[in-house]
């Protein structure tokens, strides 16, 4: 398996006659897709999964080490600086987030992105700048269990947004449980997540009615908490993770794919898609 | 003095007082706290001015000694949910779930074991948080009890508005040194008229305002 692959400069804006075949697709799609095409085997190698949250505690029994952690602050006239993060999880909601991407991808590479700690004035233009700075790192997905709702910050929330799925970083966020107007959630560049009663960590459907695209696990789910310990959970940030999880199994095993196309292989392996006699 | 200024400064003499709205707040946690079988539930009220959380209304546990307290507003739980918005359960922790920090379990004697939580929105803003804390685990928790909790939520936003305003305009009130504090003085001392001192007092504007149309 080799790595993800990130931008890429050509075909770019037009295809001249006769150079169709430079868009030969690199993963070969079988003529029906399955789950055992799209993750079988998989344990998630390879894919690097960014937790845009609380903060992750390291080395928690559920989480294992972590591939770096920093902490985003907002200093004067709003300047965003990206330091090593050294307190750890300042709720505990990162934590389960990062043990339930672990539980269902074991290896993967998990970064800590904490937005948390800046104050409640200071949280819109941290949760920019985190964003900002982990599609610049190139992370293959980042999963965000938060949102906001003020409209100022929805039109440069959609250009990062825009510009990771572009560049190939899979931007994974959690619905609102209430219908309210927030982002970055309702954007199509990203793949938005609301939950089901179901136990099944594998389970997930595909909503024929968005904004919301696709129903997780998120009630009563088992997650890692403070102090190495457990609790259970539930709500739509416990069930973004399990899609975060499951992409960074489909990439570990396909790296070529596109958010678009990775967007697909989910719709054809949805709980309420796919025809299960494999 | 701008239409805003006028506007609050009339409001300030006739509004419901502080103690009305924070009756509404206390009915809301009550309830909220009932419903469930809880053993507390509590409003807390973002600060601007201190970028803080405040405990504005607590049923239960600690509703004797937590209001007025305040935590950090983007660390804990709390935190958690006013900054990203999103509701949550938790059940079964063992550690600390920093729903309020060390200093407030100490102050009401316990940790909980368990928490929902929810966002305080009212339009574009997050106003606040609602929490209910410790409710019997024998039932498991449903996304039925989730969506009821996001109304009280509703209604919890809508009681701490009114606060809000009610407390800016107060302040247009107390502020005695500007024409606004002047106009909410008269609206306030009129609407406490009764009978004959109100009718004497309605005609005497009137003249005032005859006087200054010409």
């Amino acid at each position: 398996m080799s790595e993800p692959a990130s931008e890429r400069p050509l075909p770019a804006w037009s295809l001249p006659a006769g150079s169709a075949e430079s868009l030969a697709l690199p993963t070969e799609w079988p003529g029906r897709v399955t789950r055992e095409w799209a993750w079988g085997g998989s344990t998630g190698k390879g894919v690097r999964v960014c937790i845009l949250d609380s903060g992750i505690e390291q080395g928690h029994p559920l989480v294992g080490e972590l591939g770096g952690a920093v902490a985003v602050e907002v200093g004067e006239g709003d300047e965003i600086t990206v330091v090593d993060d050294v307190e750890g999880d300042l709720c505990g909601h990162g934590t389960a987030c990062a043990g339930i991407v672990r539980s269902l991808a074991p290896d993967v590479e998990l970064f800590s992105v904490r937005v948390l700690g800046a104050g409640f004035t200071g949280s819109g233009s941290a949760l920019l700048g985190g964003l900002r700075w982990a599609v610049d790192q190139g992370f293959h997905v980042i999963n965000m269990s938060l949102s906001t709702t003020k409209s100022h910050f929805a039109g440069m929330l959609h250009e990062i947004a825009d510009r990771a799925y572009f560049r190939r970083t899979v931007l994974v966020a959690s619905a609102h449980n209430m219908p309210v107007e927030s982002y970055p959630w309702r954007f199509s560049s990203v793949i938005s997540v609301g939950s089901h009663e179901e136990p099944g960590a594998d389970t997930f459907y595909y909503n024929p009615s968005p904004p919301v695209e696709f129903f997780a696990r998120g009630v009563d789910v088992e997650v890692a908490w403070l102090g190495g310990t457990q609790a259970r959970s539930t709500g739509n940030s416990f069930a973004t993770p399990h899609i975060s999880g499951i992409c960074a199994l489909i990439l570990g095993k396909h790296p070529d794919l596109t958010p678009f196309q990775l967007k697909s292989a989910l719709y054809l392996t949805a709980s309420n898609v796919e025809d299960r006699d494999d | 003095m701008t239409d805003d200024g006028l506007r609050a400064a009339v409001a300030a003499g006739v509004l419901a007082s502080e103690q009305a709205h924070r009756a509404l707040l206390q009915a809301t946690v009550e309830v909220a706290r009932g419903f469930f079988s809880a053993r507390a539930a509590s409003i807390f009220l973002y600060d601007e001015d201190t970028d803080e959380l405040v405990f504005e209304a607590v049923a239960g546990e600690g509703s004797d000694s937590l209001v007025g307290q305040r935590i950090p507003s983007s660390t804990g739980i709390a935190g958690w949910t006013l900054v990203t918005r999103q509701s949550l359960v938790l059940e079964d922790v063992s550690q600390d779930p920093r729903w309020g920090g060390q200093e407030i379990a100490d102050r009401i004697g316990y940790a909980p074991k368990g928490l929902m939580t929810v966002p305080l929105l009212y339009g574009e803003e997050a106003v606040g948080v609602l929490q209910v804390l410790d409710r019997p685990q024998e039932a498991r928790f449903s996304l039925e009890e989730m969506e009821l909790l996001g109304l009280f939520g509703n209604q919890a936003a809508i009681a701490l508005d009114l606060l809000r305003k009610a407390r800016r305009a107060k302040a247009v009130l107390e502020d005695a040194d500007t024409d606004s504090a002047l106009l909410a003085r008269v609206a306030e001392n009129l609407e406490s008229l009764e009978g004959p001192r109100r009718a004497a007092g309605v005609e005497l504007l009137r003249a005032l305002e005859s006087l200054f149309k010409s």
